[in-house]
């Protein structure tokens, strides 16, 4: 049924390697936004007390910078992410259409 | 009520030394109006040019592509103000700020629930939507599944998150208005529902998206400045406000710590998933996935959108700390001047006291304008989500079954808008008495049951069949209707029962599992021909899915 770019895509080794590469990358970096989220998640539910904690001398408490932090960093995630999957993956992924495209030629 | 809230203090030339005095104690107020000037002017210039702009988008809108998704030409940094327009809703400013106010900490937790669900969206859907997507969300789930049933199946769930979401924002716009304006409730409900039929009517996609970037601006600019000069009254030091914050609430330090809002752990993990997957599954937001030329640009909207998002959320969080002192100690915020009292208008209005507070009337209409245009812009936004589903899924693809003229097909489009706006408007109406809060959330719940499942399954899982799609998707769907239904807010609160029937509010937890579950099963036992052909479609799907080989292009202009 595939017409026959797509089978070429499907049979060079390339195609094999950008979705591990980017599949893994692109999982990796949802764990770990799911297990920061979800441990802060479970600490609301179980623990709260620990995050109404002052972390110095003020009031500025453990849950108010942690919240923050997730803010800022889960952002710097997806900027990291947009970076290299804008970059190094659909350079990859270029280069197999126009090598499928030529070979099917 | 509206009376007493809407004071007009003394002409635009009076309100420049206000502002500059804004990091005084609140303003006097010097007569009563019934109607909000400063907020309609403002609101009439908004209308004027999104008037303009669509004038300028109905010539660019000719073809289907053009209509549903602006011709995939609007670029990321676009598209990520208006993904950031389309999510931040009335509810976003108002609610959260109000939640803040009387909850503290758990007002930030919320916002923290409402922001995570979008680096997930980047990184496991936001490439394989764009690639495989052309017009709606049931583009891809139908993609190698039975267009007929699957498509019939993901539009009706979209249909009805779609009501419900219009149909809060409604009662919510009329309210709102009413109260801000000085207008009648049922005149707001209608000039909404007129101004959304004319915006998505004619100009489509091209017009909607304006409409959401330029209110989307609006409402940035307008919190950022409120924060900003309220913030300035604690020499914006946290370990100021927070010392006077606790000090002026009536909890105390407890508003520094997680509260009663989510003391149950059960609530609290179902809230969070359904908020976190049920933003990957609502129609209206998918859709704007599609309006954009190709991945990449698809990765920068989220990226663009999140930055947005996420800076909005802290402004607001900072708003409704400021807010605790500020307005919770000033008299003229209460009624009858009976500090810790009843708020004039409801709790709801925290955010534009504040405003008031600090800017006079004029900051006060400004951002008043502001959150009549933002729901002016989600309930377009969800209108042509809407008109979508009717007129691409269920008239040309599942009745026509493709055989039908792109005219045709952005005719019955227009028509459903008109409907849809007409049925919002008379909904609207009737629902005015009635405490809709619940449907938001229900909304939410359906988009991470019935749609999110499904999606995901059909972009991730080989093996998912057209009867695991179905069983799956309708699982989902009834059991997240049921389970609110049954919870307390529309069981006891709505329908007067003395006891809920399902003891959680938030349906998420117990509804999602089912739908992936039945998906699951119901995949697994499929040994037809049929189901082994869809099989051995993923795999092709999954190249486009990947590379975007094949993926729906931008039309030239």
């Amino acid at each position: 049924m595939s017409d026959a770019v797509t089978a070429r895509i499907r049979q060079n080794p390339k195609y094999q390697e950008l979705i591990n590469k980017r599949g893994r990358y692109a999982w990796t970096m949802a764990i770990v936004v799911l297990v920061i989220f979800y441990g802060f998640a479970m600490t609301v539910a179980f623990n709260p007390a620990v995050l109404g904690e002052p972390i110095g001398t003020g009031l500025v408490t453990k849950g108010m910078v942690f919240i923050f932090f997730m803010f800022v960093f889960f952002w710097i995630l997806t900027a990291v992410f947009v970076r290299r999957a804008n970059s190094e993956f659909d350079a990859m992924t270029q280069e197999l259409i126009n090598e499928a495209w030529k070979d099917s030629k | 009520m509206n009376k007493t809230f809407t004071r007009l203090s003394l002409a635009l030339s009076s309100l420049l030394p206000s502002l500059a005095l804004a990091a005084g104690p609140a303003m006097e107020a010097t007569q009563k109006q019934p109607l909000n000037l400063h907020a309609i002017v403002m609101f009439l210039v908004f209308v004027l040019m999104t008037m303009g702009i669509t004038y300028w988008a109905a010539s660019r809108t000719k073809t289907a592509s053009d209509f549903y998704t602006a011709g995939g030409g609007i670029t990321g940094f676009q598209n990520g103000l208006a993904i950031a327009g389309d999510y931040m809703s009335a509810a976003t400013l108002l609610g959260l700020t109000a939640m803040t106010y009387t909850s503290g900490y758990d007002g930030y937790i919320y916002m923290i629930c409402f922001f995570v669900g979008w680096p997930i969206i980047l990184f496991l859907m936001a490439e394989r939507l764009r690639n495989l997507g052309r017009f709606t969300f049931s583009d891809i789930t139908s993609y190698r599944l039975d267009q007929g049933k699957v498509r019939t199946m993901a539009a009706v769930s979209s249909l009805i998150v779609v009501c419900f979401y219009l149909i809060a924002q409604m009662v919510g716009a009329g309210q709102l208005i009413k109260l801000l304006f000085g207008l009648e409730y049922n005149v707001a409900v209608i000039v909404v529902g007129l101004l959304m039929m004319v915006y998505v009517t004619f100009g489509g996609m091209v017009a909607t998206t304006w409409v959401q970037i330029i209110k989307a601006c609006m409402l940035l600019a307008g919190g950022t400045l409120v924060m900003f000069l309220a913030f300035s009254q604690f020499d914006f030091s946290i370990e100021t406000l927070l010392e006077k914050a606790t000090a002026a609430h009536k909890k105390g330090i407890k508003i520094l710590s997680p509260g009663s809002l989510l003391a149950d752990p059960v609530t609290a993990i179902s809230l969070s998933l359904g908020l976190m997957f049920g933003t990957a599954g609502l129609p209206h937001i998918l859709m704007r996935f599609f309006t954009v030329s190709n991945a990449k640009e698809a990765r920068k909207s989220v990226l663009y959108a999140s930055g947005f998002v996420g800076f909005f959320f802290n402004v607001i969080a900072i708003m409704g700390v400021t807010a605790i002192i500020i307005v919770g100690t000033d008299p003229q915020f209460f009624e009858g001047g009976v500090v810790g009292g009843k708020l004039i208008g409801g709790g709801n209005m925290v955010a534009m006291h504040l405003a008031k507070a600090v800017g006079g009337n004029l900051l006060l209409g400004f951002l008043a304008a502001v959150a009549f245009a933002t729901i002016l812009a989600v309930v377009s936004g969800l209108a042509l989500a809407g008109a979508s589903a009717i007129s691409h899924d269920l008239y040309a693809r599942v009745i026509k079954k493709g055989k039908v003229s792109e005219a045709a097909e952005i005719r019955v489009s227009k028509f459903a808008t008109i409907g849809l706006g007409l049925v919002a408007i008379v909904l609207g109406i009737l629902f005015e008495k009635q405490n809709v809060a619940f449907m938001v959330g229900l909304a939410f719940g359906i988009a991470a049951s019935a749609n999110f499942p499904v999606l995901f399954l059909s972009m991730y899982w080989k093996g998912l069949t057209t009867r695991g799609a179905l069983v799956g998707g309708y699982i989902g769907l009834f059991s997240a209707v049921g389970f609110v239904l049954c919870s307390k807010s529309v069981w006891v609160t709505v329908l007067g029962n003395p006891a809920p029937l399902f003891p959680y509010e938030q349906p998420a937890l117990f509804s999602m599992p089912l739908a992936f579950l039945g998906a699951y099963i119901f995949s697994k036992m499929d040994t037809s021909a049929r189901a082994k052909s869809e099989i051995e479609a993923f795999d092709d799907q999954y190249v486009r899915a990947q590379t975007g080989y094949g993926a729906a292009a931008a039309s030239n202009h």
